[in-house]
């Protein structure tokens, strides 16, 4: 039987509360949302928190909502609304599509966004989704609120910006006319990690890309994302010889691992065949076809 | 630490440890045993209770995380003494063999029913996904979901 290791447990009742909670109780304390990544990892004993503090009560923070030109997506926002959420699906097909392929029905009803994120963990599809977008994680501490960038949000495997006496609160995607985007997974089983994903989304300026954004996870990708094949895109024609050169780069850019889930040379494979296909998704979307 | 939750319309408190699994704390301090507990990692099933009208996982959640929410169970689909349509779906369309797994389905699909009263078979496929069942090849699961959405009319004591 697996069962964690004992802890204290106290359930915050507002944001200011769970903040109180994790200053008085120093690191070992950690936020519970979903639970579907921190309670399997507890029962492991790869976490051993000392103390849980249950954010499931702060309804506050589980919105989708348009605010000042950005979508933004409440950290207790869960999988399942996500996925159902119509501003999403009109602004950005690729959450919905990256949703879609996260775990399953059940366990999508209690992840959250702000999870997925703080887990880090690299695989994580959410996380490619938000490097893709260049979305903004707005941190709240006793003393403020600071925001920082997706791109720069994790701190390697497992590890995030949020420091032991904050919170995630918000996720703000920009709103891009003009766009579209896809997400594409391979995964050994329904349901599962990623042998590798890709997201992307693409903003065209008459023929060409405007601007773009290109997350890839599981594939050892710096910051779940390839900022070279992005430059090399922007101002060119949007066609699929320049899709498949920026895949290219996407290639030979990640550093995946061999690994239960597959050899290298099969992920980097996948990471350019996937990144190629969700830009020409991406593409034809922005120019209006139902692809 | 003592939790309070409403299981199948009762209100249950017990002590519990804030690590028992809202699972152990149903078969074990309720004897609620029809809600099985099998993967031990969110990926089976076969655990999957209620919880507000929502079907989750009940061996990645604590018991505490529970506490004040309304759960049900396996044991709460019938109602006074009538089966629900789900399970007799399942009666009429031997959609169990070793039956492990049928709980955590019946669940699910009693979810996907109160949201879909009509899904198609692709929908009651993708809604299960989460619900892996070794006996079935799950043909006649989804014969039984379809057979439950095409006799609502049974449902609840007025069968
Ligand atoms: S025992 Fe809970 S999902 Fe398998
Ligand atoms: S009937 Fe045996 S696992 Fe489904």
């Amino acid at each position: 039987m697996q069962v964690p290791a004992p802890f204290e447990y106290e359930r915050a009742t507002s944001v200011d509360h769970a903040l109180a909670l994790l200053e008085r109780h120093g690191p070992e304390a950690r936020l519970i949302a979903g639970g579907h990544s921190l309670l399997p990892m507890m029962k492991l004993r790869l976490a051993r928190p000392e103390m849980l503090i249950d954010i499931n009560d702060l309804s506050d923070l589980d919105y989708i909502k348009l605010d000042r030109g950005e979508i933004a997506i409440g950290a207790m926002a869960r999988h399942a609304a996500i996925l159902d959420s119509p501003l999403l699906a009109e602004h950005y097909r690729i959450f919905r599509e990256a949703e879609k392929v996260i775990a399953d029905p059940i366990v999508r009803n209690r992840g959250t966004i702000g999870g997925s994120f703080c887990q880090a963990d690299p695989s994580e599809d959410l996380s490619a989704v938000g490097s893709a977008l260049r979305a903004k994680m707005v941190i709240r501490s006793s003393s403020g609120t600071r925001t920082v960038a997706a791109r720069e949000f994790h701190d390697g495997p497992y590890q995030t910006m949020v420091g032991p006496s904050e919170i995630l609160v918000e996720i703000r995607v920009p709103i891009r006319p003009g766009s579209g985007s896809a997400y594409e997974k391979v995964e050994r089983r329904a349901g599962d990690w990623a042998i590798a994903a890709a997201g992307t989304f693409v903003q065209l300026s008459g023929d060409n890309v405007a601007d773009c954004g290109i997350g890839i996870t599981a594939v050892g990708a710096d910051h779940f994302a390839c900022a070279a094949a992005e430059d090399f895109l922007i101002g060119k024609p949007a066609t699929v010889e320049n899709f498949a050169a920026a895949a290219q780069i996407c290639h030979d850019a990640v550093a995946p691992q061999s690994d239960q889930r597959g050899p290298a040379d099969y992920k980097r494979h996948l990471a350019r065949e996937l990144t190629s296909r969700a830009l020409n998704r991406s593409a034809a979307r922005a120019r209006g076809e139902d692809v | 630490m003592q939790v309070t939750m409403t299981v199948n319309g009762e209100e249950f408190t017990r002590e519990v440890e804030p690590r028992m699994l809202l699972v152990h704390f149903l078969r074990d301090d309720l004897g609620l045993t029809g809600t099985h507990w099998g993967c031990d990692t969110s990926n089976c099933g076969v655990c999957t209770v209620q919880i507000d009208g929502q079907p989750v996982k009940s061996c990645t959640i604590l018991a505490a995380m529970a506490a004040g929410h309304e759960i049900r169970t396996i044991e709460g689909l019938e109602q006074n003494g009538t089966l629900d349509p789900v399970q007799q779906g399942f009666m009429q369309e031997h959609g169990l063999q070793c039956g492990f797994c049928t709980p955590g389905v019946m669940m699910t699909a009693r979810w996907l029913l109160d949201k879909n009263p009509d899904p198609d078979t692709e929908t009651i496929r993708e809604c299960i996904s989460g619900n892996i069942c070794r006996c079935t090849g799950y043909e006649n699961i989804v014969r039984a979901i379809r057979w439950a959405a095409e006799h609502p009319a049974t449902e609840g004591a007025s069968a």
